[in-house]
């Protein structure tokens, strides 16, 4: 035991409360800060196009006549540049991540009746 | 003569996080010759300068690596600041330094634990990996990303760190310290360790300059070179002297990167007591038109940052030369001599990130 | 305090016959290559060299033609040098005469030759 080194820690270990926590039994505590995913409101929009031309990924894309915005969730890399840049201040961060989804999954907002419509697509 | 055969190495192998591939030619047991091939994943992220305006352009670069992702932010920024004769505040220059330290705890102890791995100490991996978990919430609650940060921009910060913050961090790190050196009682005290580290894959001082080794790889040959002396960030008003050792084996590595722990808590504690009051940002006008090349001490070693701008929103050119493409002609070098069962550390123990090498 | 080092910039540029000498007086006076890489400009690629000792950088700038690129290597002096040079020779497709080790195109495993030498690519969109 005198060259095993790690014995003491491991001996207390073995009588601690594990470090890791059970995920989906007990919720993650979101810090303050945590960039999960981009969370838009639709009335504050003045569909200027600032953050589709900033974004690095190009995975928000806004069309000023049909009044959309429209963001790749499984582009998005979470920056932080869209709403930084934004003039109108309608973007925002949310602090819990984008859910794994098997499909590349595009969401888009309408002014008129905020959410419309969430599917796959990018091609 | 024995008889010759290649035994490829990598790149998928259990040891390795990244794709490196080794050819080795070996006679018996021993390792005559190896032939590095890289470039499974080169990215072409240096490009996307023609596409992503300069200031959104820090967002690609921080992505060249995931574990000195802070650093490459910085680095970046710190071109472009040279670039354009930006001044940057004093407070900002001090919060990137205790990121930075921050970033250089966490790779330092990520690599302690894939190293702990690499040698079949599986508990010792899971407490180094179960410290270093405490840095990464610092970094998620102070800048938002635990990995990936987007925190530096070219002209200081984007967010600042209050000072009861900042004193609560050096709390944690001070408590930190306690757990550490019980583990680095194991890491540099512990016989089975010491088996596989003490003697193997000496580099020697002149071999070490010859072969143009970095960061902690040659301050365990005992050359001292640390780009944190040249005064950037911070640094020039911290008192700390580069860690060097002597030996030169894969156990000099190991110290060499362990006390670098510590002294990166005392850095952080340093800069705490010492940050001034102030902006942490300043307003960047015009674009850049010269050219800089800037250097930055990641936690891996030297990265060199290039840049030429065109007077236009998009540069010309960026430039990252990672610490591991100086340090793969050590290793290359290191490699014929030694035995089989001995190569996996000696790939681990330069600490190698092929994806900042590709990029 | 001590002084900023490392807002010092120097850039020199030279012929590409002299590069190989110059590299050598840098290693005499104890420098390190601390990188070296390809740019390319309107007319021709750039290839930079840095240097570096006791903590400040010297540039060494040299421009060749950028249809047939070709360079004499200096890892004849800084044996490292084969990193860098493969590279270059990977994107800007630059033929480096006298490179210690050479992977004739297969540093990097890439869709297509010299991808960011436009002058080379052959039937590219560029």
């Amino acid at each position: 035991m005198a060259n095993l080194k790690i014995g003491r820690l491991i001996m207390r270990s073995l009588f601690k409360k594990p470090t890791t926590k059970m995920y989906p039994v007990v919720a993650p505590v979101w810090k303050e800060n945590t960039r999960g995913h981009i969370v838009v409101d639709m009335d504050a929009c003045i569909f200027c196009g600032i953050c589709a031309r900033k974004c690095p990924t190009d995975a928000i894309s806004v069309d000023r006549e049909t009044k959309s915005w429209a963001i790749q969730r499984m582009l998005c890399l979470q920056c932080g540049c869209c709403y930084e840049v934004c003039p109108a201040k309608c973007l925002a961060n949310a602090h819990d991540y984008t859910q794994p989804n098997a499909e590349k999954v595009t969401d888009e907002y309408t002014q008129s009746d905020k959410v419309s419509e969430s599917g796959s697509s990018p091609g | 003569m024995a008889k010759r055969t290649i035994i490829p190495f990598g790149p998928q192998h259990p040891v390795l996080p990244e794709p490196i591939h080794l050819d080795l030619v070996m006679e018996d047991e021993t390792v005559v010759e190896a032939i590095p091939s890289i470039g499974f994943i080169h990215r072409g992220l240096e490009k996307l300068v023609e596409k992503n305006e300069w200031p959104e352009m820090v967002y690609v670069i921080e992505r060249v690596c995931g574990i000195c992702s802070f650093g490459h932010g910085w680095g970046y920024c710190k071109t472009i600041e040279g670039n354009m004769g930006v001044e940057v505040p004093p407070r900002a220059e001090y919060l990137r330094t205790i990121w930075a330290e921050l970033g250089r705890i966490h790779s330092h102890l990520l690599w302690l634990g894939l190293t702990a791995d690499g040698f079949g100490f599986e508990s010792l991996f899971m407490h180094t990996w179960k410290i270093r978990e405490t840095i990464l919430d610092i970094f998620e609650e102070t800048t938002g990303g635990r990995v990936i940060f987007s925190i530096c921009k070219v002209g200081g910060v984007r967010k600042d760190i209050s000072n009861e913050k900042l004193s609560e961090i050096s709390e944690i790190i001070g408590n930190l310290k306690v757990e550490l050196s019980e583990l680095t009682d194991v890491f540099l005290n512990d016989v089975s360790v010491k088996n596989r580290l003490v003697g193997v894959g000496v580099m020697t001082k002149e071999e070490a300059v010859e072969f143009g080794a970095v960061g902690p790889t040659a301050r365990a040959s005992g050359v001292d070179n640390d780009v944190r002396r040249d005064g950037h960030g911070a640094y020039g008003e911290l008192s700390f002297v580069p860690i060097v050792e002597a030996e030169g084996d894969c156990y000099a590595r190991c110290k060499v990167r362990i006390r670098e722990i510590f002294q990166s808590m005392n850095l952080i504690r340093q800069a705490v007591k010492q940050i001034p009051c102030g902006a942490v940002s300043v307003v960047v006008k015009g674009n850049p038109s010269g050219e800089y090349v800037g250097r930055m001490e990641q936690p891996r070693g030297e990265a060199y940052y290039y840049s030429k701008g065109s007077g236009t929103k998009f540069l010309e050119r960026i430039r990252v030369r990672t610490p591991t493409a100086a340090n793969i002609p050590a290793l290359v070098h290191l490699l014929p001599g030694c035995d089989l069962a001995d190569v996996p550390m000696l790939v681990l123990t330069i600490d190698p990130c092929i994806s900042c090498t590709e990029r | 305090m001590i002084e900023r080092k490392d807002l010092i910039s120097d850039f020199a540029s030279i012929g590409a016959d002299e590069l190989l000498d110059a590299a050598q007086d840098f290693k005499g006076k104890g420098y390190r290559l601390g990188q070296s890489c390809a740019t390319k400009i309107p007319d021709g690629i750039e290839v930079l060299y840095s240097f570096e000792r006791d903590n400040v950088i010297k540039n060494l700038k040299v421009t060749i033609d950028d249809k047939a690129p070709e360079l004499r290597s200096v890892s004849a002096v800084y044996g490292y040098a084969f990193m860098y040079e493969n590279e270059m020779h990977d994107l800007f497709g630059i033929k480096f005469k006298d490179l210690s080790l050479d992977y004739g195109g297969k540093f990097f495993k890439i869709a297509m030759e010299t991808p960011w030498n436009p002058a080379l690519v052959k039937g590219g969109d560029e």
